[in-house]
């Protein structure tokens, strides 16, 4: 058996060195940079269509994340769905006619709530609804629209020459 | 054929009560838990034996592994021209499966054969039956230090293992690759949750709950001759790596 300075040494190093990686990996690698302060409030935005929109996303203003999206609720009476945003307390001068959009980061990346400010001199308050929102895309419905659309070009195509041939 | 199905049921009948035995000695443990965490004294020196003399292999494996996950990663994404989310994929795999699993299989091997070789030589060499003799619980003096050093060190030694392992894959990517270091980092950050740190700590506790108790309760009923001995190590590394895996299992499907 070694001298029991020697195993105190050692296990402090191991418990140090334990302790240091919980805490790298804690601040180091989650996405934990943005932190709500406590004196932030909520918006409330209803859409049409979320996508693949999550509690937790965050919210963001010109690319810089200002808040997270707290919730997703459908509801009943609108038969639509009410997001909640939680916006940090110290943007708080942002114009109440500003609109929300459910926007992709990347290609493949997670969707995301991009506010774009109006003109407004009112700034939001907590609990206020976001008048003016778009959509998440949804890919399905692009594509079919792209493809009803040269349908009926086509279809055009295929008519319009007939009553211009008739009118000569 | 009677002789072959008499000793089918003989062979079950003795697997049952061996988990019979475990669940009565887990139980026992348990109600001694409270008395034996106030002996700081022999936990740490247990810690030592467990976590501290398990740091260099814990390490070693740890660059490896996470420079294997590198060299993988790199090529299976490099068809797709995303190297960036190389650290994404390492960090992922790391926190959620690799990290906890080999750890705890690494600990089976290194720590929890060092118990039960140990324990069993104990109770060989009548050290066990002496201590009764003068009236001090062994499983008290002995068998608890050393299971719960195992369980303090094994969530200690699962982040020491992400954590190299994460720098090896940065080692092979960046380093030898040219994937950006930046990207390498943030796109992890971006990625990853908090979630995963807590599935991956939770993981390396239970296991490290499970393979220290398997190992004490192994040495410790160990048949006291060399050959029990052996043997008694042998089991401890078996069924230390079967339960991990099957218990990796139910925390996962419990968790995702």
């Amino acid at each position: 058996m070694r001298s029991t300075r020697t195993i105190d040494i050692s296990t402090g190093l191991f418990v140090i060195l334990g302790f240091a990686a919980i805490l790298f990996m804690v601040t180091q690698i989650t996405n934990r940079e943005f932190s709500l302060r406590s004196d932030s409030y909520r918006l409330l935005a209803s859409f049409e269509n979320v996508g693949g929109l999550k509690p937790g996303a965050p919210v963001s203003m010109a690319g810089v994340a200002i808040g997270r999206v707290e919730d997703i609720q459908y509801d009943m009476n609108l038969l639509k769905a009410v997001v909640t945003l939680r916006i940090d307390g110290s943007y708080n001068a942002i114009p109440n006619d500003s609109d929300a959009s459910i926007l992709t980061a990347g290609l493949l990346g997670g969707q995301y709530i991009g506010l774009s400010p109006g003109g407004s001199d009112q700034p939001y308050k907590d609990g206020d609804a976001v008048v003016f929102v778009q959509d998440a895309v949804v890919l399905e419905n692009l594509i079919s629209k792209y493809l009803f659309n040269s349908a009926a070009t086509k279809t055009d195509e295929a008519t319009t020459p007939a009553p211009t041939a008739a009118q000569e | 054929m009677i002789t072959i199905l008499r000793e089918l049921v003989q062979g079950m009948l003795s697997f049952f009560e061996r988990v019979g035995l475990f669940v009565r000695f887990s139980l026992r443990l348990l109600a001694i838990l409270p008395s034996g965490l106030l002996r700081v004294r022999p936990i740490v020196e247990q810690v030592y034996n467990t976590g501290a003399l398990s740091l260099v292999i814990i390490m070693t494996c740890g660059l490896f592994v996470g420079m294997v996950l590198g060299l993988q990663g790199y090529d299976l994404l490099n068809q797709f021209g995303s190297e960036e989310y190389l650290g994404t994929a390492t960090a992922i795999s790391l926190l959620r499966e690799l990290g906890p699993v080999v750890t705890a299989l690494l600990f089976a091997g290194r720590a929890g054969t060092a118990l039960a070789a140990e324990l069993g030589l104990m109770r060989a060499t009548d050290q066990i039956a002496a201590m009764e003799i003068m009236a001090v619980d062994p499983m008290r003096r002995v068998v608890l230090p050393r299971f719960l050093g195992g369980v303090i060190a094994m969530p200690l030694l699962v982040s020491i293992f992400i954590v190299v392992a994460l720098f090896g894959a940065q080692l092979v990517g960046v380093q030898f690759f040219g994937v950006d270091a930046g990207s390498y980092w943030s796109q992890m950050r971006g990625a990853v949750e908090l979630d995963d740190v807590r599935q991956g700590l939770t993981k390396g506790f239970v296991f490290g709950v499970a393979c220290s108790l398997i190992a004490v309760y192994e040495g410790y009923n160990a048949a006291p001759t060399a050959e029990g001995v052996g043997r008694a190590t042998t089991r401890t590394v078996v069924t230390s790596a079967v339960v991990t895996l099957i218990l990796d299992y139910i925390i996962t499907a419990s968790m995702l």
